[in-house]
């Protein structure tokens, strides 16, 4: 355990990891319980396999629960989800009757752990009624929602609102995804995992055969988005700046996304994406399957420029992703892409397809600014977007759940 | 004389639901908002997620340029300095006159686009012992230059809320030993804790010990 304290000190610094020590000695042998509805797969997930060994490694009993459910309980909770994400939902009456039977009978099985807790985090609105099912519970229990919440379909946050009422608090990623809530509402962004194999270190090597195997030229720059074929993370946009910016600058574009084959709407842009690429060999659309992680590694290293040129993101986290790799990144002036791109220091904010070319070009054309730039976004993500200070502020937050309202608090 | 105890401390930062969309909004947010969320938007933001060279030197400058697109109420709000006011509620009430200024010189009040509201938060600040300890003084000139940045905010920054002396507690801590720091103390009061990151902070005040100590050394 003290070996992957030391492996983040490697990468986020010694005085970090010392920090993280001295906050978590009042936290000693706390009991805290993390609950989410699947092991692999998936942001949470990923956060939780590095966040509860690392709790364990601070002296914290950290758990980590999984509940089970058939299709129904994931069809009414992928329904949550979209309508959090502002989708109009409907959810039939035998989906909620699943949702909350699953959570009943996944409260059976875990309640004596549950109720034991301390402190209990209840990630999304899948194990949220858990709650309701544990009378006997003697911790706090905090609702953590990862999802980008800012303008939910309210007739099914209504439903949702019941359950999460009832926590002691909860945790958004950004102010603007806060709610309405009569507790605590506590602000923790999200984080990249510099170990993981999205984020480590790679050997040129690798970068060069991955280069290779999609044809890309090693002569000529590479510009890159990484995302779902969605039309709020504008591919159509991303033509049309390399487009713009190829007339005067030698370019090559990918665009990196899933297969979409179980998208339907997904599909329709990957169509519009095809079709606006127009047979141009310099145009790469690659679909890689889910667990590309190292490839999109490698291609993010590759890259002379990441784009993320939203025009709607909850926090867009593939933007420190490229910034954690010395990248400058050209992102839409919107959502979280604002608290990552400070504007001609980190990269640039953009609204048109035009304005990105425009800084294409101008980076390709100074390619020391292009590097220092780089360099300024690596140290930016170091600082403030890697796990350690994720893990900095739930520690902060359970000393704050642990010790009440005052706006000081004085730990030993 | 007692040693320094060193300490250490971290913000996380809390949704106090108001938020604004446009100029007048803001000012009425200013008004009803707890002071914390002043002391967040101007001093807490240095332990938050932030550029270390930033064009404004507070969320409300920041926003008025950024969202508001208002380049000439940006100024006016960056070069307020918060040391300048007795408490927060001084701040606030020039904050709310600058606001007033610019909403009476306007032909209509700004607001941003949707997507791009103020949101006023506050923070909970939890405070810890390092265990560390600073017998004499010129370990200053020594120790400073590897504190952590919640080390410089805490006893630089936060002290001058607390009382009795309402100083950075460097200066409190030399005023305990009598004349014998008397000359390095006004040299303190003029670093301005503001217009600058808590890492410049640490290099100003580590370079300020530095000096201080090897003249009197030599």
């Amino acid at each position: 355990m003290k070996d992957l304290l030391q492996q983040y000190a490697a990468v986020a610094g010694q005085d970090v990891v010392q920090h993280l020590r001295q906050l978590a000695r009042s936290l000693q042998g706390l009991k805290v319980v993390h609950v989410n509805s699947t092991r692999e797969g998936g942001g949470v997930a990923e956060i939780l396999t590095k966040l509860v060994p690392l709790m364990q490694a601070l002296g914290i009993e950290a758990g980590w629960e999984v509940i089970n459910g058939e299709r129904e309980f994931f069809e009414c909770t992928k329904g949550f989800h979209n309508a959090l994400q502002g989708r109009p939902t409907v959810l039939t009456k035998s989906m909620i009757e699943a949702y909350e039977k699953t959570n009943a009978v996944n409260a059976e099985r875990l309640r004596p752990t549950l109720e034991a807790a301390d402190l209990v985090f209840i990630h999304d609105p899948q194990p949220a009624a858990l709650l309701h099912f544990c009378p006997g519970r003697k911790g706090k229990w905090i609702w953590r929602c990862h999802i980008d919440a800012s303008h939910p379909y309210r007739a099914v946050w209504k439903y949702l609102r019941n359950w999460v009422a009832a926590y002691e608090a909860s945790v958004f990623s950004l102010p603007e995804f806060a709610q309405v809530l009569p507790h605590r509402q506590y602000l923790i962004p999200p984080s990249i995992d510099p170990l993981s194999e999205k984020n480590l270190e790679l050997p040129d090597e690798e970068v060069q055969t991955v280069v290779g195997r999609f044809e890309l030229d090693p002569e000529r720059p590479i510009v890159l988005q990484v995302s779902r074929f969605d039309r709020f993370k504008d591919p159509l946009g991303v033509i049309s700046a390399y487009r713009l910016a190829r007339q005067l600058t030698p370019l090559q574009l990918v665009l990196a996304g899933g297969n979409a084959s179980d998208d339907p709407e997904g599909e329709a842009v990957l169509r519009e994406v095809m079709q606006a690429s127009n047979g141009d060999p310099d145009i790469h659309i690659l679909l890689l399957p889910p667990d590309a992680h190292r490839t999109i590694n490698a291609l993010q290293r590759a890259a002379d420029i990441v784009l993320q040129k939203s025009i709607k993101e909850g926090f867009g986290l593939t933007v420190a992703e490229a910034m954690w790799k010395a990248k400058p990144v050209i992102g839409g002036d919107t959502g979280g892409i604002r608290l990552q791109v400070i504007n001609h220091q980190t990269g640039f904010l953009v609204r048109t397809p035009e304005g990105a070319a425009l800084r294409i070009r101008y980076l390709l054309h100074h390619r020391d600014h292009l590097l220092d730039m780089g360099q300024r976004a690596r140290r930016f993500v170091r600082e403030n977007f890697l796990i350690t200070r994720h893990l900095r502020e739930y520690l902060v937050m359970m000393i704050s759940l642990l010790s009440g309202q005052e706006e000081r608090i004085e730990v030993e | 004389m007692e040693p320094f105890g060193v300490k250490d401390c971290a913000l996380i930062a809390l949704a106090t639901g108001v938020r604004a969309q446009n100029l007048r909004e803001l000012r009425d947010g200013i008004q009803k908002v707890p002071a914390a969320s002043l002391y967040q938007h101007f001093w807490g933001r240095l332990l938050q997620p932030r550029f270390d060279e930033p064009e404004f030197n507070n969320d409300f400058a920041a926003w008025a340029s950024h969202g508001l697109h208002d380049k000439s109420l940006a100024e006016r709000l960056s070069v307020i300095d918060p040391s300048d006011f007795d408490d927060l509620e001084g701040l606030r009430q020039e904050l709310v006159e600058t606001i007033e200024i610019r909403l009476d010189e306007s032909e209509f009040v700004p607001w941003a686009r949707t997507d791009n509201q103020f949101h006023f938060i506050l923070s909970q600040i939890v405070v810890f012992d390092t265990r560390r300890r600073l017998k004499k003084p010129n370990e200053l000139a020594r120790r400073v230059r590897n504190l952590s940045a919640g080390s410089i905010f805490y006893h630089f920054i936060d002290a001058r809320r607390r009382p009795p002396h309402r100083v950075d507690d460097f200066s409190a801590w030399l005023m305990g030993w009598g004349d014998t720091y008397a000359e390095l103390l006004p040299q303190l009061a003029a670093i301005d804790p503001y217009f600058a990151s808590l890492k410049e902070l640490r290099r100003i005040l580590a370079d300020l010990f530095a000096l201080y100590f090897q003249e009197k050394a030599s």
